[in-house]
């Protein structure tokens, strides 16, 4: 059933979320703030060194330690098989995740876990890690991700071979895999070219920058069941690893969803709880570690800092005839960047019959990369978005005017395949072409710049459950993690398939052992799987609510129709009965079948592409290179906002992020390859006095595939503002920017080339 | 017959001997899968664990029981996450 | 270490604790009396998710020991709303849905509340510098402002804006 053209009453709505006023009162319950009786606190020895091979841990004073309880390494954990799996959001091995939670042999980033210890105190904890010998022979190491490619580079893995190199290699590599896409032929398109532009890009890595860091509780109980109570982006996730990794059963764990304090991907693999786990089997105790601000720069993953190079062949009347590009991204110390969304989505927005990407997902010494809102794409779009500026510039066209000539539309064959399909990219760039930003002059002493973003969006496994209480009221289950206000989405998707009011449902997420499979909340994807499955469950509800009233009426159950949350019969003949709504009927629930409520599971598919394209006004002050946001303005295609307040939120949220890592945040290492900003003091995130207002512009072309319209929203808006920020900057000052981050000494600099 | 094409060469160009597109008799994606394997030993199986796959311009991110016509295009993606 | 005795003042209750002398004020909330509203972003001060208000003063907890509480007033978020009632910041940080994950909330909401209090007819840059001190990953601080100058507005007895 497609509730997209009926008259909506709940849906598009803004009423406060169930969860509010616990969140405003302190009284929410995050991961760090749950105790249990006799609970020992867990505390992580890292690597010093950025490279080093592991040749002796001796643990026998921390053990000896009054208050420590337990202490383990690698060696409590199972050496598992390397094998290839999608974990999280993104392609790793699960050898390899086993070995970044504990390294094995070779401590590969400086933050790498080698040890770990439960006791009685967090300062006693704190000691005994001090008292942990660990014998290291130093190797020499490489974080930049083209000097890790290089000839001569120290390399990681002595058994990694770059997949997909032709002829196959001899030689172990720190090039995990090449990928290619082709479409047409490049070299052809180049040739008839009259005008083409290149350009060289690189960025840094930057991390998710989640004010919570990373914690769980975790108790191995006498019995061999196992409870963990964490913060992540998937409860069934952390199940599924924790039993892979130690090799436990997986019906002998349960994983509670503590409220989480951010993610944006961050959290969508694990790095404390099968720790907490063997310390807790060691210790006879229950264990909670958290990570320290430090310990989260330092030992959890960031996005990759990359090189790109990109080449567009246009027609002077601005029509785009070839695009190549070359994307060299880190993984970090393990294989699995985002390299095949950062060669997909730079060129997915535009209709090019020529195009030419190639792709290295290359390792080196710093942390394993974890997904970042659209991984890779805000990296791949900072460079196209950029050239596509320089482009227009050249041509003497606006780049509104290029974005419009080559959109993408409805049945645009993409160069890494598919085609498009109901796609609202034209009408974000139409709304951009009427919004009075774009409308209104630029101020004197200031620039302006445009770029747009693509992300796929996913579907995926959902599950939720529906119920009517005794009373009529609506309870909704879910097993997706709520990381921005989805539990508010969910209750008004049944509020409107039941007709109910919105303050008769309660939603909640629940745990792995009470409901069925869910995958975890990332790739834009709960409001539109985990709605679906809701909506589902709420109509197969109303299907069993008219026949409940059928029976109390005694009439054939296609004789009842649902409106406005009751039963009446259809039509005169009916009978002459009173409607029942939803509290009439479930007091005779017992009586016409049992408890009323549905479960639904999906696999969705058909999930949305999104598009933004961003508007942003900077001033830069030549003096400092210091660079204000005047005005931001993010036009984004939505689908159908559920509650528009938090899709609304989701882009403003996103371009913060984007803005961030356009002009501050970076890894600063020293010469010994470790990090000398491991903190919010110097790895600066926008505060509020770093940005103005950002104008979030929902544009709705719903997508058909889902019963309200549904298009994923959280991750489209991190990938315009880099190049926005970097084409304004150039009309403001005059000096492209190729390499993030933008920040002041370096503006200071160019500005000071430029003369 | 429905038509495949490898739309990331790289890894699986190296199990098809340099082959990017070709021709497969299958009426659903899981039959498709087995002849793929069949035809080329180790590629049905990373296409089933590694990669999305569009049918016909639609992207599936798990597609076993998906129809083919005689005439869908078949392209084979790396598998999409997010954040 | 033996531990040290503090007698203080918490939301309005007469409070003692046990400490040791090296806890922050912030431990001893969590850990010690069982306050969790205030959370550890950072330990060092730059995010402010930690922030609690010491003699009416905003104050990062986990810049002060559990020791210096000895005699002071201390509100954490706790403190803010009054039983059932909530405060208008509170009320409208829900209404605006200025709050995402919700980690950062209690931090930012008693910054706002120290603001109103100090500053009872804030600009938007006043505002925005003020809460600068408290670090939001999700929001974009938009909607966080838009709270805090309504919560402003109506606590003047002016209609929202």
């Amino acid at each position: 059933m497609n509730y997209i053209d009926s008259g909506l009453k709940v849906v598009g709505t803004r009423p406060i979320r169930p969860d509010g006023v616990d969140k405003v009162t302190g009284r929410a319950v995050f991961a760090a703030d749950t105790r249990v009786a006799g609970m020992l606190w867990g505390k992580i020895l890292r690597s010093p060194h950025a490279h080093a091979r592991i040749v002796k841990i001796d643990t026998s004073k921390a053990e000896a330690l009054p208050g420590v309880k337990s202490v383990c390494t690698a060696a409590d954990f199972p050496d598992i098989p390397s094998e290839e799996a999608f974990v999280g959001e993104g392609p790793m091995n699960f050898r390899d995740l086993s070995l970044n939670i504990m390294a094995r042999g070779k401590a590969l980033y400086e933050g790498h876990a080698v040890a770990a210890v439960a006791a009685t105190t967090p300062a006693i904890a704190g000691e005994a890690l001090g008292l942990i010998d660990v014998q290291y022979e130093v190797l020499p190491f490489v974080i930049d991700v083209e000097d890790a490619m290089k000839d001569g580079a120290p390399i990681l893995h002595d058994d990694m071979f770059t997949q997909g190199a032709d002829p196959k290699p001899t030689k172990p590599s720190n090039i995990a895999k090449v990928v290619k896409f082709k479409k047409g032929d490049a070299n052809a398109g180049f040739k008839d070219a009259e005008v083409i532009v290149e350009g060289r890009y690189t960025t840094k890595p930057v991390h998710q920058g989640y004010i919570e860091p990373h914690a769980c509780l975790a108790s191995y109980n006498a019995d061999g069941q196992v409870n963990i109570h964490a913060s992540s982006q998937g409860h069934f996730m952390i199940r599924a690893y924790t039993a892979k990794l130690l090799g436990i059963d997986m019906a002998s764990i349960r994983v509670n969803p503590a409220e989480i304090g951010g993610g944006f991907g961050g959290k969508t693999l694990i790095y404390l709880e099968p720790v907490a786990v063997v310390l807790s089997r060691k210790a006879g105790k229950p264990v909670k570690i958290q990570m320290t601000r430090e310990e989260v720069f330092r030992g959890s993953g960031p996005t990759s800092g990359a090189a790109i190079e990109v080449k567009i062949g246009a027609k002077k009347d601005g029509t785009i005839v070839a695009a190549q590009q070359v994307l060299k991204f880190q993984a970090g110390a393990f294989p699995g960047s985002p390299i095949g969304p950062g060669c997909m989505c730079g060129f997915a927005l535009y209709d090019i019959p020529n195009v030419d990407v190639l792709g290295y997902d290359v390792v080196s010494n710093r942390p394993k990369v974890a997904a970042y809102r659209a991984p890779g794409a805000p990296i791949t779009s900072f460079a196209v978005e950029s050239l596509l500026d320089e482009l227009a510039d050249k041509l003497g066209i606006d780049p509104l005017a290029l974005r419009e000539k080559n959109a993408a539309k409805n049945d645009t064959k993409t160069h890494y395949g598919p085609t498009h399909q109901n796609i609202g990219f034209e009408a974000v760039l139409a709304a951009t072409r009427s919004h009075p930003h774009w409308k209104t002059p630029v101020k004197p002493g200031q620039g302006r710049g445009l770029a747009c973003g693509f992300w796929f969006n996913i579907g995926g496994e959902s599950t939720a459950t529906v119920h009517v209480n005794e009373d009529g009221s609506v309870t909704v289950a879910t097993g997706s993690p709520d990381i921005g206000g989805s539990r508010a989405s969910m209750g008004m998707m049944v509020a409107e398939v039941l007709g109910v009011d919105i303050s008769r449902v309660r939603t909640t997420v629940a745990d792995t052992a009470s409901i069925g499979f869910t995958h975890l909340t990332g790739g834009s994807r709960v409001t539109f799987a985990t709605g679906m499955a809701a909506t589902q469950a709420a109509e197969k509800v109303r299907d069993d609510l008219k026949k409940r009233a059928a029976q109390i009426w005694e009439i054939p159950v296609d004789a009842v129709e649902w409106k406005d949350g009751k039963a009446y019969p259809a039509g005169s003949n009916a009978g002459a009965f009173e409607p029942l709504d939803l509290e009439a009927i479930a007091l005779k629930a017992a009586r016409t079948g049992g408890p009323i409520n549905a479960e639904v599971s999906v696999n969705a598919q058909g999930a949305g592409a999104g598009f933004g394209a961003h508007i942003c006004d900077v001033s830069v002050d030549k003096e400092t290179g210091h660079v204000t946001i005047e005005r931001y303005t993010a036009v984004q295609d939505v689908g159908k906002a559920i509650h528009p307040s938090y899709v609304e939120g989701q882009i403003q949220g996103g371009a913060a992020q984007g803005i961030g890592w356009a002009l501050n945040e970076e890894y600063i290492y020293n010469d010994k390859g470790q990090l000398e900003n491991p903190g919010f003091l110097d790895y600066r995130c926008p505060v509020a006095s770093d940005v103005p207002m950002i104008e979030a512009v929902l544009v709705e072309v719903p997508n058909p595939r889902h019963p309200f319209g549904v298009r994923g929203v959280g991750e489209v808006p991190i990938v315009p503002p880099m190049a926005a920020i970097a084409n304004a900057i150039r009309d403001a000052a005059g000096v492209r920017m190729p390499d993030l981050p933008m920040s002041p000494p370096r503006l200071r600099a160019a500005l000071d080339q430029a003369g | 017959m429905p038509k495949v094409v490898l739309s990331s060469g790289s890894s699986l160009q190296a199990l098809t001997g340099g082959q990017t597109e070709f021709e497969v008799e299958a009426t659903t994606f899981r039959r498709l899968v087995l002849e793929l394997e069949r035809r080329f030993p180790g590629l049905g199986k990373q296409v089933e664990e590694g990669m999305a796959v569009a049918i016909d311009g639609e992207i599936y991110q798990d597609a076993y029981g998906a129809e083919l016509r005689p005439g869908s295009e078949i392209v084979l993606i790396p598998k999409i996450g997010g954040g | 270490m033996a531990k040290q005795y503090v007698l203080t003042t918490i939301n309005g209750e007469t409070t003692e604790f046990l400490c040791e002398t090296q806890q922050t004020m912030l431990d001893v909330l969590r850990d010690v009396v069982g306050l969790t509203g205030s959370k550890e972003g950072c330990a060092s001060g730059d995010c402010g998710a930690c922030s609690i208000l010491v003699d009416g003063r905003l104050v990062c907890s986990c810049l002060m020991l559990g020791v210096e509480a000895e005699g002071k007033t201390i509100t954490t978020v706790e403190g803010i709303a009054e039983g059932e009632k909530l405060h208008p910041v509170q009320q409208k940080f829900l209404e605006h849905a200025a709050l995402q994950c919700g980690f950062c909330t209690p931090g930012f909401i008693v910054a706002a509340k120290a603001l109103l209090d100090e500053n009872p007819n804030p600009t938007e840059t006043e505002a925005r510098y003020w809460l600068a001190g408290n670090l939001c990953r999700c929001t974009g601080y938009d909607k966080i402002i838009r709270a805090v100058m309504d919560a402003a507005a109506e606590m003047r007895g002016e209609t929202a804006r």
